[in-house]
C-alpha cells in the first residue's frame, strides 16, 4: 500500500502502524507528533494506529526558532 | 519577580533557539542568558537527518518551553500550529505568531486577536506576538492573553525599540505582563525597554548572530538586570532645561 508522508510518496507493507513507519525512518517516537489524514494522535496511539492505502501523514518536530 | 500564567520567573530575559551556529553554542548561550523560558519552532521532520533533533540539547527542567507558531499566514494555520504544539511538547504554553507577509513579518492583528480568543477557551496560555499597537493590547488582554509581546522593530532587524511611544502606553495601561519581543539587536535596546517598566524581553537574533554569542547572551543578561532595576528605584524625569548638580548658592566669594 501507499502512503504519503511529509510530501513524498511512500510503500508500506500492509498492517503496518504508525511505529512501524517511525521506526523505519529512524526516528525517535517521543519527540516526533504525527498527524494523520489531519488529525494528531496521542503517543500511546503510534503503536497501535495502522496506516490505511492513501494516508497522508504528516511528521512534525520542534525545531530552533524565536 | 516576574508571573505569567501563575508561573514564576527568576530571569525576564526569555530566549530564542533559532539562528545559532550549532546546538551546542545555542546551549551555552542559553545558559549564560540566565533564561528559564525559551522559544521553539515547530517544522516538518527532515528525513533525510533524522537524527537531527533539537530536543536533545535543552533541558526542559530548565527552561520552559514556549513552542510558537511561526510560519502561519492565518488564525486557522496557527491554531492548526498551536495542536502540534500542545502534542510535542505536552504543554499549554504557546507564542501565537501569525505573520501573512514574509517580507515584513508583520503580525496580523486581526488573524492574531481571532485566533487567541479561540485558543484561550481552548484552555492555552496564550502569549501573542502583536505590533505595538495599544488598542489591540487591550483587545488580547480581555480576550484573555497571559502576557502580550509587542515587537520593537520587526523580526531580525535589530534595530531597536523604534515603538517606543507605543510601548510606553502599552505598558502603562496593561493589567497582563508585556514582554517586548522582536528587532532588539543590542544590550543597550533590552535594557531601555526594561527601563521603561517592560516586564521581560524576547531575544534571539542579536544573539544567536553575535560574534560570540554566549559572551552577548550573558551581556544581554545584564543589561535586563540593569534596566529593570534601574525601573525599579525610579528614573530621574527628563527636562528640557539645565538644572545643576551642583548647589547654585554658596558663589558670593566669586562676585
Amino acid at each position: 500500500m501507499k502512503i504519503t508522508c511529509n510530501g513524498e510518496e511512500r510503500v508500506m507493507a500492509p498492517g503496518s502502524t504508525v511505529i512501524d513507519l517511525l521506526r523505519m525512518l529512524a526516528l525517535d517516537p517521543e519527540v516526533v507528533v504525527v498527524e494523520c489524514d489531519g488529525a494528531i494522535l496521542k503517543r500511546p496511539e503510534y503503536d497501535s494506529h495502522l496506516l490505511t492505502d492513501g494516508a497522508v501523514l504528516e511528521l512534525i518536530r520542534f525545531v530552533g526558532g524565536g | 519577580m516576574l508571573t505569567i500564567a501563575g508561573r514564576t520567573f527568576g530571569s525576564r530575559l526569555f530566549g530564542g533557539t533559532g539562528k545559532f551556529a550549532s546546538p551546542a553554542v545555542m546551549r551555552e548561550a542559553l545558559a549564560a542568558s540566565g533564561s528559564e523560558m525559551v522559544t521553539v519552532a515547530l517544522r516538518r521532520v527532515d528525513l533525510a537527518d533524522p537524527a537531527d533533533d533539537i530536543m536533545q540539547v535543552l533541558d526542559r527542567d530548565r527552561y520552559l518551553l514556549l513552542p510558537n507558531t511561526s510560519g502561519a499566514r492565518d488564525a486557522r494555520e496557527a491554531i492548526r500550529l498551536a495542536h502540534l504544539a500542545r502534542a510535542a511538547g505536552n504543554t499549554e504554553w504557546l507564542k501565537l505568531e501569525v505573520t501573512p507577509d514574509p517580507r515584513t513579518l508583520l503580525p496580523d492583528p486581526v488573524e492574531t486577536l481571532a485566533a487567541t480568543e479561540i485558543l484561550v477557551k481552548e484552555g492555552f496560555i496564550v502569549l501573542p506576538y502583536m505590533n505595538a499597537d495599544p488598542i489591540l493590547a487591550l483587545r488580547l488582554q480581555d480576550a484573555g492573553a497571559a502576557a502580550v509581546m509587542p515587537l520593537g522593530a520587526p523580526i531580525g532587524t535589530n534595530q531597536g525599540i523604534v515603538t517606543g511611544f507605543q510601548v510606553r502606553i502599552i505598558i502603562d495601561q496593561a493589567r497582563v505582563p508585556v514582554v517586548v519581543d522582536a528587532g532588539l539587536g543590542a544590550p543597550s535596546h533590552a535594557a531601555l525597554a526594561m527601563e521603561m517598566g517592560a516586564d521581560a524581553v524576547l531575544v534571539n537574533t542579536a544573539i544567536a548572530v553575535a560574534g560570540d554569542p554566549v559572551r552577548m547572551a550573558r551581556a544581554f543578561a545584564k543589561a535586563v538586570e540593569a534596566g529593570r532595576e534601574a525601573y525599579e528605584a525610579g528614573l530621574g524625569e527628563a527636562r528640557t532645561e539645565a538644572e545643576p548638580s551642583s548647589p547654585r548658592t554658596g558663589l558670593d566669594f566669586l562676585r
